[in-house]
């Protein structure tokens, strides 16, 4: 019998590896991609949680937070194309410039 | 309400349960490739797979809506966006594996370890009950129910969502926009500039006159040789310079040469050999090596 609890350990399990992503890779477009893993996962703990309490409060935050990261996306990647453009580089480690 | 999406009954338990370690191994599998996987596109590409799986686990969670809005949403645009936005950076830009950082990878691993057993620690302790009864909400009213919410209860954070939509739209046509520095040149200065540069014919087309015309297929010069100019930097720099040879063609350029090259050649020997390989390469075993002096003489005087 699948319950939420199934859903969450899956959320758990795909948040976790979208947050080892953010910390190994490098190229920042990929970052960006594991960004939008983690947030699918907490959608879809969003989502297990609404039907477990049989109301839909959970979907409509799990719609507004697909609101949130496609509009997270959009400044993201023309933040992006404007770094490359100008340094040609999608590395995170070359954009070290207020490092010192 | 005729049917709802909540099947109920043992089968469909069966089946449900089924699916939902179907989907869950396919989408942790997809997401471990992801974060593994070197080439940026190979990794949006996983992406969508997992995000596919989780629209069909909403629909199975009875959030039809939401499975819609994520296929739409998610797997639609902002993957679009993603490979728009590679294709614009570059999509030969493979991650290194050289650590800048002694011992991330390590760390980061230990890390995310630690953060999923603090994470199953805390969902172990909490309390998850079953799911509740099926209901219309969950079926076939799940839009309207939603609608309903989305239009009482949370009326205001919803209008406060367009505005965020809106500044988002303008803050990437402001951040992607590009101020132009030096004036537009205009169609006399592009021909100054062509005539100047000493090649006032367009470049070759790739493949012409050779076996066939795919953009990687050089194009074969008079004297049967392979033209560098006819194919993109781009590919012959992703194929590592290594473009594909026509040397195996049937009717090769010296055959050819040798078997019509007698008479017509009074005009000019290279380009009476660049007619017959011509006649060689477009149409290869259709008598054209062997074709008459006169055709041949005519395609040396196309050339």
């Amino acid at each position: 019998m699948v319950t939420p609890a199934h859903f969450i350990a899956l959320s758990v399990i795909l948040f976790v590896i979208g947050a080892v992503g953010v910390l190994v890779r490098r190229n920042a477009i990929v970052v960006f991609m594991c960004v939008e893993l983690m947030l699918n996962a907490a959608n879809l703990a969003f989502v297990a949680f609404a039907r477990m309490h049989n109301g839909l409060d959970g979907q409509v935050i799990a719609f507004f937070v697909m609101v949130v990261a496609a509009a997270e996306v959009v400044v993201g990647l023309a933040i992006l194309t404007a770094i490359f453009r100008s340094r040609r580089s999608s590395s995170v480690d070359d954009a070290n410039l207020m490092k010192y | 309400m005729s049917h709802s999406i909540v099947l109920a009954g043992p089968a469909a338990e069966t089946a449900r349960l089924i699916g939902f370690w179907v989907l869950a191994i396919i989408s942790v599998g997809a997401a471990l490739g992801m974060v593994l996987a070197r080439k940026a596109v190979h990794c949006a590409v996983l992406l969508a797979v997992v995000m596919l799986s989780l629209a069909v686990m909403y629909a199975m969670l009875g959030a039809p809506f939401l499975a819609l809005v994520q296929i739409i949403v998610y797997t639609g645009a902002v993957l679009m966006l993603f490979l728009f936005v590679l294709m614009i950076v570059g999509i030969s830009a493979a991650d290194s594996l050289v650590e800048t950082i002694r011992g991330q990878r390590l760390w980061a691993t230990l890390g995310g370890i630690a953060m999923l057993v603090l994470l199953s620690l805390v969902i172990g302790n909490a309390v998850i009950g079953p799911a509740a009864p099926p209901s219309a909400k969950f079926g076939n009213a799940n839009v309207t129910s939603l609608a309903s919410l989305i239009f009482t209860k949370y009326l205001y954070p919803f209008e406060i969502t367009s505005a965020l939509l809106i500044t988002a739209a303008v803050g990437a046509m402001v951040l992607a926009h590009r101020e132009r520095i030096r004036p537009k040149p205009s169609q006399r200065d592009l021909a100054a500039q062509r005539v100047a540069s000493g090649r006032p014919a367009p470049l070759p087309g790739p493949g012409t006159y050779a076996q066939h015309n795919a953009a990687d297929m050089p194009a074969l010069l008079p004297d049967g040789s392979q033209s560098e100019l006819s194919v993109s930097p781009v590919l012959s720099g992703r194929t590592g310079g290594a473009i594909a040879s026509p040397a195996a063609l049937p009717g090769g350029p010296g055959e050819g040469a040798t078997s019509a090259g007698s008479p017509s050649s009074a005009g000019a020997g290279t380009s009476a050999g660049a007619g017959t390989s011509a006649g060689a390469g477009t149409s290869a075993g259709a008598g054209t090596p062997a074709g008459s002096p006169t055709s041949a003489g005519q395609e040396a005087g196309d050339q």
